[in-house]
């Protein structure tokens, strides 16, 4: 058992910690997208509870708890209990392989942040447990009885799969550049120094279709179908309530969260900032502070998804699939080949 | 029949996304304009000056209301909500209302009342907090009409304000 030890204990240490923050910024990311939508219609936005309305998404969470959760009556229980689970429980899953800074060294160990650390195919594992979201939201349709939520979670389940090629054609120009799965490779790859920059630098075209696909893949305005509320009333949650669909609601945003740190540890240099190494700050300032880096970089992404969303009007469903497999497939195809013959030319840099 | 034809789109209108920057850039601008929300308990609008809102009845200068009990604004009033029971008094102008009653659930606040007063009685004045609990509490009696009311200052020959009804 003691020999265990020293790999539980901080293992056990960092999935608290992520779990902690991740879930704190789902809860801030609720308020962040009203505050940040209020400001964009020239508005206020929740802020009575708490200095700057802060303390609204406690207040939020409370309400949640104290509502009914209501089944109804055609709805085929079991799955329609379980629906909400698998699609919160993916999104917190995947952070598993998602490196969130370089390492600490305390007492002569060397702890690396990331939960797994070693796992050498953690883009595979990202890319597989993320879109197993999609069944959460399949099953939820299916099992609430409602034919709202049935279409709802139709058209969630084949916008999801027409996305993830784009989203796999796209970073496979990445992982052929750099040559491995590994995340923490993959960062490395973009430190800084020649030809070290952030990858969306060398790989526009990648960056672009990646970042378009996970706003699909989250279900995320302009893509936000599923639950096209002017259409299909609220789409595949439509039939859920109290915590339920609190559930629903953080799945959401913890997978634009595991969207958003996939974005930034693929294109956006992870933790890297220009012209500045972390060895610098010493053993354990720098990686605290290559951490703070990281989520702050996600948090940028968060405000991009919000900001989106709150300028764009939602797609036609046939426009959606057209982008989809007429544009971003093709774009992704040529840029994959494009990248694959360079390195064929050049040879890796 | 004339045809309308879309104009066709030039290579970048067709790409979208300058279309797409420009619109965020002009939500980002939006976020550091002036806000036009108005914390309403704290923040309050000010009110243009013929402002209708509760009607109340008016104090003469010899302290009593002005009120004649003619009954026009009962008439007058669309949704009936003003009922007067006229009395008779010692006073110049003979007639006085015993009870004036106005249903603050019925009133439309039209300033009819007001209009058709002739001894200017009935006045609209700028107060528009009037939601209450209870609907029984909204039917306001002639004392709480007088009392929301202006009066004058001071009686005549008297040096003491009038009497705060309680």
């Amino acid at each position: 058992m003691s020999a265990y030890l020293p790999v539980v204990v901080p293992a056990l240490v960092k999935i608290l910690v992520i779990v902690t923050v991740v879930m704190t910024g789902v809860a801030y990311a609720t308020l962040a997208e009203r505050r940040v939508s209020a400001f964009m219609q020239d508005r206020l936005g929740p802020n009575r509870v708490g200095p700057w309305g802060l303390l609204q998404p406690v207040a939020d969470g409370l309400k949640f708890f104290f509502k009914e959760d209501i089944v109804p009556r055609e709805a085929y229980k079991p799955v329609y209990l379980l629906a909400p689970l698998l699609t919160l429980i993916p999104a917190l899953v995947t952070f598993a392989v998602i490196p969130f800074g370089t390492s600490i060294t305390l007492g002569g160990r060397t702890y690396p942040l990331i939960i797994a650390p070693g796992v050498d195919v953690g883009v595979i594992y990202l890319l597989a447990i993320s879109s197993l979201g999609v069944y959460g939201i399949l099953l939820a349709g299916w099992s609430s009885g409602n034919k709202y939520s049935l279409m709802g979670a139709l058209r969630g389940a084949s916008q999801v799969i027409s996305y993830e090629l784009g989203i796999g054609l796209s970073l496979l120009s990445v992982v052929l550049w750099v040559g491995s799965f590994d995340f923490q490779k993959i960062v490395e790859a973009q430190a800084g120094g020649w030809g070290k920059v952030w990858f969306f630098l060398p790989h526009f075209l990648g960056f672009v279709v990646f970042l378009v696909s996970i706003f699909a893949e989250t279900n995320r305005l302009p893509f936000d179908l599923p639950e096209g509320e002017s259409e299909i009333v609220a789409g595949y949650h439509t039939e859920y309530s109290g915590l339920r669909f609190a559930m629903f609601f953080m799945g959401e945003y913890a997978n634009m969260i595991t969207a958003s740190a996939f974005l930034t540890l693929l294109f956006l240099g992870g933790w890297n900032l220009p012209f500045v190494k972390w060895e610098w700050f010493g053993p354990v300032w720098g990686g605290i502070l290559s951490a703070a880096v990281f989520f702050g970089k996600i948090a940028f992404m968060m405000f991009v998804f919000i900001w989106v969303r709150w300028t764009l009007p939602r797609f036609r469903y046939d426009q959606l699939m057209n982008l989809g497999w007429r544009k971003l497939f093709p774009l992704a195809l040529a840029n994959f080949l494009l990248v694959a013959t360079f390195l064929l030319v050049r040879g890796r840099p | 029949m004339k045809v309308m034809r879309r104009p066709k789109l030039s290579f970048w209108e067709r790409l979208y996304f300058p279309a797409i920057l420009k619109g965020m850039a002009l939500t980002l601008s939006h976020i550091f304009r002036k806000r036009v929300t108005l914390q309403y308990p704290e923040e309050r609008w000010t009110l243009p000056p013929r402002y209708r809102g509760a009607p109340v009845l008016l104090t003469g200068l010899d302290g009593h209301e002005k009120c004649t009990s003619c009954k026009l604004c009962q008439f007058i009033c669309p949704p009936k909500a003003i009922t007067i029971v006229a009395g008779e008094t010692e006073l110049e102008k003979e007639k006085y209302p015993k009870e004036f009653t106005i249903d603050m659930g019925l009133c439309i606040f039209c300033g009819y009342c007001e209009e058709v007063c002739p001894v200017e009685a009935i006045w609209l004045k700028d107060e528009y907090e009037l939601a209450d609990y209870d609907r029984t509490d909204l039917i306001f009696t002639k004392e709480k009409l007088l009392r929301m009311g202006r009066r004058p200052p001071y009686l005549p020959g008297k040096e003491k304000p009038l009497e705060e009804d309680s």
